[in-house]
């Protein structure tokens, strides 16, 4: 039952990080937003949750509005960083992250700070939780197939590839990247909403730089633009380290010996396969 | 008259590109811009789909200022262009990059791609195409984006010249189903056989507009650009 109980348990984080990664993948594979700000989202979406559930909200109230405003943030996010390519996204949104989490940090009146918020409700046992989170994935890939499928997602590509070119044909590319983050945070928020009612507990500690790059990881791995890449990245990032707790490693050595995994993965990416497992395209 | 430029100037820090220059193009003309490397041509181009904003000046097309609105707004208005540098959406497909102008059935792509002699199929990579290739598909998905002025920016630079020649066909063609283009052109023979009225620009200027007679026995043209 207890083994059971794990793979249950895996199988959770698995389907949130697959939002996830699915959402980060709508705004950088899709649409080629190198979008760093979007743990923050996923930050967000957690305390919205834990706040509202923790002052006697349904989960079922809390969990929406989580997502409403986690889109919000990042409409207002993309707002004033549309203009910004590349790199200079990149920073932009980085410091998105550290504003995000600097908050959560400080502001201890709401969010108690470093201590966290204890004692979120949990939406009943975690076989339940499991097919909730297991549906709400299901639900995101397909919308973000259906996206890429859209004529929206058509000129998402195009943007990625040309902003200039997507600007001459009558597109309005401002609109389009609001657009774009907008859904890409909502369901960044939704998968920090069931994260926060599922481990019932978080801190500030959710806005992490090292999760970021394991989310970035598991885009890269699984290919940008390729929607099941992101959930076959997402799987392989989540599950490769797993069995390092069972071939009696010393527990001082589990945390390194992950990191040198992550880094042997990335490589062998790099080389052998630069676009991912599952990827199409070439960003410049 | 399509288009109106009209004392229109653009700088960057202490240098002109293009500076107090008027000129205008007729509907249903072929008119070509030419002048030497650096006299503004394509800042010129730039300044009339508003990647650039002018510094002043005006451009008025159909009677409506246009001055100011956004890339996008100036294509809804009907200004369709071509780039220097072919600019196609490398990871889709020719199909994708072609629907982005416009929703068409594929037979309809396909006779649109035929006009242009390109050879490939619809499913192609753009970005796997030869350059030249390139240059058909971003002259193809202009001409679908529904326009009624045509910017093209040196059409024939990196084409092969049979397909060159097809070029001169295929704009009379365009212009006989009543499309105007506005075109930037270093190949004189090109611009003379195909032009009704030849824009000279130099330093930023309009030296000269007229028909390509006219401009070839122009002096002040002989001097600054064509040779004695």
């Amino acid at each position: 039952m207890a083994l059971l109980g794990y793979f249950t348990h895996l199988g959770i984080l698995v389907c949130i990080y697959a939002i996830l990664a699915v959402s980060l993948n709508l705004a950088l594979g899709f649409t080629g937003l190198l979008n760093l700000g979007h743990i923050a989202f996923f930050g967000i979406g957690a305390y919205v949750a834990a706040l509202l559930g923790l002052a006697g909200l349904s989960p079922w109230i809390d969990i929406p509005l989580a997502v409403v405003i986690a889109a919000l943030v990042g409409v207002i996010l993309a707002i004033p960083t549309a203009r910004l390519k590349g790199d200079y996204l990149a920073l932009a949104t980085l410091g998105f992250t550290f504003i995000i989490s600097s908050v959560a940090r400080n502001w201890t009146s709401l969010t108690r700070g470093a201590l966290g918020l204890p004692g979120i409700p949990r939406l009943g046992s975690i076989s339940v939780v499991l097919a909730f989170v297991a549906g709400f994935a299901l639900l995101c890939f397909l919308v973000v197939v259906w996206i890429s499928r859209s004529s929206l997602g058509r000129k998402l590509q195009a943007i990625r590839d040309d902003e200039l070119a997507a600007q001459v044909l009558g597109t309005n590319t401002f609109l389009y990247k609001l657009i774009a983050m907008g859904i890409s945070a909502a369901m960044a928020g939704l998968a920090g909403a069931w994260y926060a009612h599922y481990i019932s507990f978080i801190d500030p500690s959710i806005f992490s730089i090292p999760d970021l790059i394991l989310l970035i990881a598991m885009v890269v791995v699984g290919g940008l633009a390729s929607v099941r890449g992101a959930f076959i990245g997402t799987v392989i990032i989540l599950l490769l380290p797993e069995p390092l707790r069972f071939i009696g490693f010393p527990p001082t050595l589990i945390g390194p010996a992950r990191e040198m995994l992550f880094a042997l993965v990335l490589l062998l990416i790099l080389l052998f396969r630069p676009r991912g497992i599952l990827g199409k395209v070439d960003i410049s | 008259m399509m288009l109106d430029v009209r004392g229109m100037s653009k700088h960057f820090g202490g240098i002109y590109a293009v500076k107090d220059c008027t000129f205008s193009v007729k509907e249903g003309t072929i008119t070509s811009i030419i002048g030497p490397n650096g006299a503004g041509k394509t800042t010129l181009f730039n300044l009339i789909n508003g990647i650039l904003v002018p510094d002043a000046g005006a451009i008025v097309f159909q009677d409506q200022v246009i001055t100011g609105l956004k890339p996008f707004e100036i294509a809804r208005a009907g200004i369709s262009r071509t780039f220097q540098l072919a600019k196609v959406f490398k990871n889709l497909t020719v199909r994708d990059n072609l629907l982005l102008a416009k929703q068409a059935t594929d037979t309809e792509l396909q006779e649109t791609l035929k006009k242009m002699h390109y050879a490939r199929d619809l499913d192609a990579k753009a970005g796997d195409l030869s350059y030249g290739q390139q240059r058909l598909v971003e002259l193809a998905r202009a001409t679908l984006l529904p326009h009624k002025l045509l910017l093209l920016d040196e059409p024939t630079a990196g084409v092969n010249p049979a397909v060159r020649k097809e070029l001169a066909t295929i704009l009379r063609d365009l212009k006989k189903q009543g499309n105007t283009i506005l075109l930037i052109e270093h190949d004189m023979d090109f611009v003379m056989g195909i032009s009704d009225e030849i824009v000279v620009l130099n330093e930023g200027t309009v030296l000269a507009q007229g028909s390509p007679e006219a401009v070839q026995k122009n002096p002040r043209v002989l001097e600054a650009y064509l040779g004695k």
